[in-house]
């Protein structure tokens, strides 16, 4: 049975001027240049609406609408509902999909509004004042000591200092290309943040920007040895992904090319499978034991962060990771992206970050060890206000995926595990990969990110506040909109007007 | 409507202080004269005063200064305190009756110390026992709230002008070597006398003025390492983080002042390598208890006075000095009423914190 496509091109013909731009830019042959009618046309059915051809259109003679072929309305069984059927009736197939959750939950970030200072005490102007936006991740002890000499002794262990409270989230090598993951890092370098490796290991040449590389180390173990453990400036276990949490990865073999074989250590071509769980963590005494075996093999100067996914008792999970020697939690939400992740999972498991971070932030202080673990939360931080909220929610660091790539040129057209990412990001074909010019690349996301610091600093001054660490878990400054008495309880804010 | 604790209420405010370094004792009469120079920047619904070397009779001694609501919660509380302490002297605080100043709670003083067997099986040393107690207080005991707790020190205060409340109190009876007066002008309070400030926690008392914006990350913060926040006040935060850092970290009172009004990074940056590290290590330790937005403190304790603006100085403070006297105040008229012939006046810099001690022996 075929199924009508979602999306249309439209052409103008009016302004096309058959310069084959969008037949040449497009990797899923969706134009086509007839020379005989001289004239261009498209295939609704390969279009993903990535945008591409639209973007590049010197005319802007393309258009992707919405289709409006619809089955017979019903609110119960959509026109998505129903296509999905119709997929897996045809192929008897697991649902695939990339990014994020894209479904109607509610998003708290948007329902939470913040404070500014009016005559009892003033705001800050960023423009005339020194304004402060830079943190520090670690674990902290519980008490200062003095050295014999009287004077207080630096009894921390090691913490990552960040200019701002941002950094950019796990996506490998792999699932994302060369000159993408070449921005991230240049980007991070020059910000003074951190980027992540995700869990396909480290290309050799971006070893240089070790001082603002996070190493992961997933259930798969690609790419893992003693020289990349050394080679970044902390070390992250993922236990879980917010767009999967419970399930592994799986890279297919036609990514595991080039030097992407080499750098995760498998055989070009093969399926790069990470299980499910770690085969040696299946409760949280192995985890301690993980977190201590990459601090010995680092001889204890790197923080190690346990990246896990926001499930229903994530507090009780956090709880017991901050007390197993982890220095920071890393808490991922059910809007993180991902490469690939069967539909049903990534539209249906985890819960929202708001709500995991205000909870974890609560019960680690209830037990008295918030200062045991720094908390980072991802899974859809999609501007600066969000980390604002974020940060006063108790946070104290954000995780920026899906937002970086859009800097990148990500269209979220949710189809990065067909592998022929238009823009150049979620590819491994040579042609498309060079789309992405990492010295262009990487300016953006500086851009991006010194945009939203600058955003920061202005909604901190109208706040009063002239450092980031008097915004985190200051939750006086946020009240809820037409949010019930649960919700306002759970994220432990009030309500508008109370 | 809520009472103040249910809910946060903002106020400006007027602080004016006094301290004699060599320890010379000196009557409340000075601290009233300077403190109602500066009516106009309290508005009557509060105001207080903290006195240091009153008690020398009883120097060894907890003073707890108490409100209470009812006799009921007077005898709940009586019973509590019993419990725990040895009380050596009780009686009712001394008031002039005046027709500004009405409504007034039961207002007592013990003069107590731990029982030993209670302070042996809690296996805490002595102040922090008697801190616990306190909370225990004023957090379970509904209509009692000790509002004093300190050594040879106490705690004055009442819904009130603080010239007012000064004269209800007889303050001019007491002679102490250091005093800090406190008038308060809440946005909107029904007015409770456990809300006027000072506010106290053993010999450490706080008055201030302004408005911290970080109240609620300082708040969060605190709570966590067993301080209640009951009042809401930003007062109230401030002598916990003082008491924690001090008493439970063992930071210096320089310390504290480079945690609570830290100096920007880009500051820190330019300090030599040995300075820089401490610095770098109090804002990384201790990032939670920074304090931002506009306050002027001043921070009785067991020996001192530390006075304090916040990093920007969004409030006025002034420094006198006139032989073994300084005087601190949030106006210079305040100062000069009591005393016109400075040797020395100056304003504190945003951050820089302003250190008094006692010259030794002279604390009790």
């Amino acid at each position: 049975m075929k199924i009508y496509p979602e999306y249309e091109i439209m052409r103008n013909y009016d302004k096309c001027i058959n310069c084959r731009a969008c037949e040449n830019q497009c990797a899923n042959e969706a134009h086509e240049f007839l020379a005989d009618a001289n004239k261009l046309v498209c295939d609704d059915t390969k279009c993903v609406n990535c945008h591409r051809c639209s973007a590049l259109c010197p005319t802007r003679a393309i258009k992707i609408v919405k289709s409006g072929n619809t089955y017979k309305e019903n609110t119960n069984w959509s026109n998505k509902t129903l296509n999905e059927i119709y997929k897996q009736a045809e192929s008897g197939g697991v649902l695939l999909s990339g990014m994020g959750n894209p479904e109607n939950f509610p998003v708290y970030f948007d329902k939470i509004l913040l404070n500014a200072s009016q005559v009892t005490n003033p705001s800050i102007d960023p423009l005339r004042e020194p304004m402060e936006s830079k943190i520090h991740l670690g674990a902290r002890p519980k008490k200062a000591e003095r050295g014999a000499d009287g004077k207080i002794k630096n009894n921390l262990t090691p913490q990552l200092s960040l200019s701002m409270p941002v950094m950019f989230s796990a996506m490998s090598y792999g699932s994302i290309s060369y000159n993408a993951h070449e921005s991230l890092a240049r980007a991070s370098a020059e910000l003074g943040i951190l980027y992540n490796t995700g869990e396909g290991g480290l290309h050799e040449d971006f070893y240089k920007y070790g001082e603002n590389t996070i190493v992961q180390v997933a259930s798969g173990r690609f790419g893992v040895h003693k020289t990349y453990l050394n080679s970044g400036a902390a070390i992250e276990i993922k236990m879980g992904q917010g767009a999967k949490p419970g399930i592994g990865g799986h890279l297919p073999g036609t990514k595991i090319v080039g030097d992407i074989s080499a750098t995760r250590m498998i055989p070009e071509g093969t399926d790069a499978i990470s299980p499910a769980p770690h085969h040696d963590i299946y409760s949280i005494e192995d985890l301690r034991q993980l977190i201590y075996s990459l601090k010995e093999v680092t001889d204890y100067t790197k923080p190690v962060i346990v990246k896990i996914a926001a499930v229903h008792n994530v507090a009780a999970i956090a709880s017991g990771i901050a007390r197993s020697g982890a220095d920071i939690i890393a808490i991922d939400g059910f809007r993180g992206g991902t490469g690939a992740a069967p539909t049903r999972i990534r539209d249906n498991v985890g819960i929202p970050i708001e709500l995991a971070l205000a909870c974890v932030d609560q019960r680690l202080r209830d037990e008295g060890i918030r200062n045991n673990v720094s908390v980072v939360v991802g899974g859809s931080i999609r501007s600066s206000s969000d980390v604002v909220k974020a940060v006063a929610l108790g946070a104290d660091c954000c995780y920026i995926g899906s937002g970086a790539l859009a800097a990148l040129g990500c269209h979220l057209c949710r189809t990065c595990h067909h592998g022929k990412c238009n823009w150049g990001i979620a590819t491994q074909i040579p042609e498309l990969t060079k789309r992405l010019n990492p010295e262009l690349g990487h300016k953006r996301l500086v851009n991006l990110m010194n945009a939203w610091k600058h955003e920061i600093t202005e909604m901190m001054g109208g706040m009063g506040i002239n450092s980031i660490e008097s915004l985190k878990g200051n939750r006086l400054m946020l009240r809820g909109v037409g949010l019930n008495e649960k919700e306002l309880g759970i994220l432990g804010i009030k309500h508008a007007g109370e | 409507m809520l009472k103040e604790g249910q809910v946060r209420i903002p106020s400006g405010c007027a602080v004016s202080g006094m301290i004699n370094k060599a320890g010379k004792r000196m009557s409340g009469e000075d601290i009233i004269k300077s403190i109602a120079v500066m009516h106009d920047r309290s508005n009557g619904l509060g105001g207080g005063f903290a006195a240091y070397g009153i008690y020398p009779e009883y120097s060894d001694y907890y003073a707890f200064h108490v409100f209470y609501d009812s006799i009921t919660a007077k005898r709940e509380c009586e019973e509590f305190i019993e419990r725990h302490f040895d009380i050596i002297n009780l009686s009712k605080i001394p008031t002039r009756k005046i027709k500004e100043v009405t409504d007034e709670p039961l207002i007592w003083r013990y003069f107590v110390t731990p029982l030993p067997t209670k302070l042996a099986d809690s296996q805490l040393d002595e102040r922090e026992f008697t801190a616990k107690c306190v909370f225990r207080v004023n957090t379970r005991i509904d209509g009692a709230y000790v509002f004093s707790s300190g050594k040879n020190m106490g705690v004055f205060k009442a819904v009130g002008f603080p010239e007012d409340v000064g004269r209800f109190y007889r303050l001019e009876d007491y002679e102490g070597w250091c005093f800090t007066a406190h008038g308060r002008y809440p946005t909107n309070t029904p007015g409770w006398w456990g809300g006027a400030h000072p506010f106290a926690l053993l010999d450490y008392s706080v008055v201030h003025n302004g408005e911290i914006s970080s109240y609620d990350a300082n708040r969060r913060s605190i709570e966590m390492f067993g301080y209640k926040c009951t009042l809401q006040t930003d007062t109230e935060v401030i002598t916990y983080i003082i008491d924690y850092l001090h008493r439970k970290q063992g930071l210096t009172f320089e310390e504290i002042a480079s945690v609570v009004a830290a100096p920007f990074w880009q500051t820190i940056k330019r300090m030599p390598q040995e300075d820089r590290e401490t610095h770098e290590y109090l804002r990384t330790m201790f990032a939670e208890q920074l304090i931002t937005g506009p306050f002027s403190i001043m921070v009785g304790f067991e020996g001192g006075l530390m006075a304090l603006n916040d990093r920007l100085k969004l409030r006025s403070m002034v420094v006198g000095e006139k032989d073994d006297m300084v005087y601190i105040s949030s106006e210079e008229a305040a100062i000069r009423i009591i005393q016109p012939n400075l040797d020395k006046v100056w304003a504190p810099k945003g951050g820089q914190p302003v250190i008094v001690r006692l010259e030794r022996g002279h604390w009790r």
